[in-house]
């Protein structure tokens, strides 16, 4: 099957500092794909590079065959890539039904006018995303709370609520920045079935950022193991962690 | 749940459309009767102005966010491109109501396309920088307005920059915008109703806006830029949409307040700072996203110096400690919590518990 995403030699410099260097990763259609490393190893660095964030210095970034290199932020989310964010970054003063419905801003669409003055297009349209939004907040279970303002969810549910919201934007390749952290085991289990649903039915590829190592070998079915900016070790789950590289960068000698 | 949520956003706005309607009726019925003093009548228009500017204020403050203090600025591009409109049409369109109705026009949009000039440089700063940079331009559009020179005759029209002689006008010419000295003998066309009309025009547009697909998006950005950015928003566009409507309702309520003057000069006290700040209060005090409160604290702080008149020596006094008083009331955590507990709606649902 061919790679839904593609990056080749990404690589990234703060000053002097060397972030990323020379990143290369495929991932194909409908994986889920884990990139692990100890703190400060450029994790989130590679998904700022991946959704437009920072410029790359240098590499290709290819989604499907498209190469997305040095576009906006805004550009690639239209081409395919959503993400969650590892501090949680939700519209705290808006209701979880418009968190999500702000998120299908791009795919349901009425003018300004039509807004202002009321015309049946923003009925429509509005029922339509009324109805679009709820659906996915029964998938993660937040029907419920459609009302509250997304401030008010306990903090496993603003986790769910940030996946439902990236999903509203119809993406391809779904990013998840340590969604795991903060929650506790029974939560973390939740999640992993939450992941694994989401790329069932939604047909969704999955590249995830975590610490959490159940969820890592319980649920990734490749790995990239990243350390000071470089690849450590990269394949198949269960032999990457039990390379003694990874297990050294992990432990310590 | 869902429907539930729609209708009380309704219910919201009916309330708030409500009260402008009852203020209306309750007005015009004390000066039918008389009861009335022709000091108050004076003032119905003037409120109308602040009020408009107190709710196109919070559209940029409340809704998207960022703090602007130049809002005078656009109410001085309204106030002269509208008034220069009608002095010109004067004699061209002699029906009151049709010209005024096409300067509010007129001074909406050049108030719109100002605020998007302006808009396009300054949304890029944040927070205070950006507050300092629009009260710069705010003070900007204010200083040129007063060496603004613009005469008509036969030729059409003469500006210049420097005075009113280096116009060349013909003989039949006119001076129209005569610098410092503004514009003279505006028709006056502004009555209250036009006034209330335009109040109500006003709030369907911020209201309906903020219940709307880009009213979401606006607010997404004042919640979360990077995560508005990352789900597709456009957050230039959205930025410089709220920007500018709310610049050019600014202008409207500007077109308002100098038809209701004879002459309109652009002194510091009208269009300068003192102007922007007095709106900033009102949008604070009455809450700051809050469209109703908005309303209410400009019509509470323009009428209580007024209602004070009596007191003399202690008018501010007391203006100063009903501000302080408000604000406590509005934001203090503790008031807050108390207010919920003694709000009308769960009074009565515990009078249903006892009965």
């Amino acid at each position: 099957m061919a790679a839904l995403l593609e990056v080749k030699n990404l690589g990234i410099s703060f000053g002097g500092l060397r972030a990323v260097d020379d990143f290369d990763v495929s991932i194909k259609k409908g994986q889920l794909y884990g990139l692990i490393g100890p703190n400060g190893a450029g994790k989130t660095t590679v998904f700022n590079l991946l959704t437009g964030v920072y410029k790359p210095s240098e590499g290709i970034i290819k989604l499907d065959g498209v190469n997305i290199t040095g576009l906006k932020t805004i550009e690639i989310n239209k081409a395919g890539i959503a993400r969650t964010f590892q501090n949680i970054r939700l519209f705290k003063e808006l209701t979880v039904l418009d968190n999500v419905k702000a998120g299908l801003h791009n795919h349901y669409k009425y003018s300004t006018v039509e807004g202002i003055l009321r015309l049946p297009g923003y009925f429509k349209t509005e029922k339509a995303m009324n109805e679009r939004a709820m659906e996915l907040l029964k998938v993660f279970e937040l029907d419920e709370e459609a009302n509250l303002l997304a401030s008010n969810l306990p903090y496993g549910k603003q986790r769910k609520l940030e996946i439902a919201r990236a999903l509203a934007t119809e993406p391809k390749l779904l990013l998840l920045d340590e969604p795991a952290a903060g929650m506790n085991p029974n939560e973390t289990i939740e999640l992993m079935n939450t992941i694994r649903f989401v790329r069932d039915n939604f047909d969704m590829t999955i590249l995830l950022i975590e610490h959490d190592m159940k969820l890592v070998s319980g649920i990734c079915e490749e790995l990239t193991v990243l350390n000071f900016g470089r690849i450590l070790a990269q394949g198949e789950t269960s032999a990457v962690l039990n390379d003694p590289q990874v297990i050294t960068a992990y432990l310590g000698e | 749940m869902k429907k539930l949520c729609i209708s009380k956003n309704l219910k919201d706005n009916i309330i708030t459309y409500g009260i402008v309607i009852l203020a209306y009726i309750i007005v015009q019925i004390m000066v039918s009767t008389g009861n009335m003093s022709s000091l108050m009548q004076g003032l119905l228009v003037p409120l109308c102005v602040y009020v408009i500017l107190a709710v196109s204020l919070n559209l940029t403050v409340g809704i998207l966010g960022e703090l602007s203090l130049g809002h005078a600025g656009f109410m001085c591009v309204g106030a002269f491109t509208g008034a220069f409109f009608s002095k010109c049409m004067e004699d061209v369109i002699t029906i009151g109501l049709l010209r005024f109705i096409l300067a509010i026009l007129i001074g909406g949009i050049s108030a719109a396309v100002i605020g998007f000039l302006i808009g396009m440089p300054v949304l890029r700063l944040k927070g205070d920088y950006l507050a300092i940079v629009t009260l710069a331009f705010g003070e900007i559009i204010k200083n040129i307005v007063n060496v603004l020179y613009i005469g008509k005759d036969s030729n059409g029209l003469h500006i210049s920059m420097k005075d009113s002689l280096s116009l060349g006008l013909e003989p039949d010419g006119q001076v129209i915008i005569n610098g410092a000295q503004g514009i003279t003998g505006t028709p006056k066309d502004s009555t209250f109703t036009i006034g209330v009309i335009l109040i109500i025009i006003t709030l369907i547009i911020v209201l309906n806006l903020i219940h709307s697909r880009d009213g979401r998006a606006i607010m997404a950005i004042r919640d979360n830029l990077i995560a508005a950015e990352s789900i597709g928003i456009n957050i230039t566009k959205y930025k410089l949409m709220a920007f500018s409507i709310s610049a050019s309702l600014a202008g409207i309520a500007g077109v308002l307040y100098s038809h209701n003057l004879n002459s309109l000069m652009a002194t510091p006290k009208n269009f300068g700072y003192n102007m922007s700040i007095m709106i900033l209060v009102f949008v604070v005090l009455g809450g700051i996203g809050n469209i109703r409160g908005s309303i209410i604290a400009a019509v509470v702080l323009t009428l209580l110096p007024e209602l004070l008149r009596g007191l003399s020596n202690y008018r501010m006094l007391i203006y100063a400690i009903v501000l302080i008083v408000m604000m406590l009331f509005n934001w203090s955590p503790k008031l807050v919590e108390l207010r919920k507990r003694f709000s009308p709606r769960r009074l009565i649902n515990r009078t249903r518990e006892v009965q």
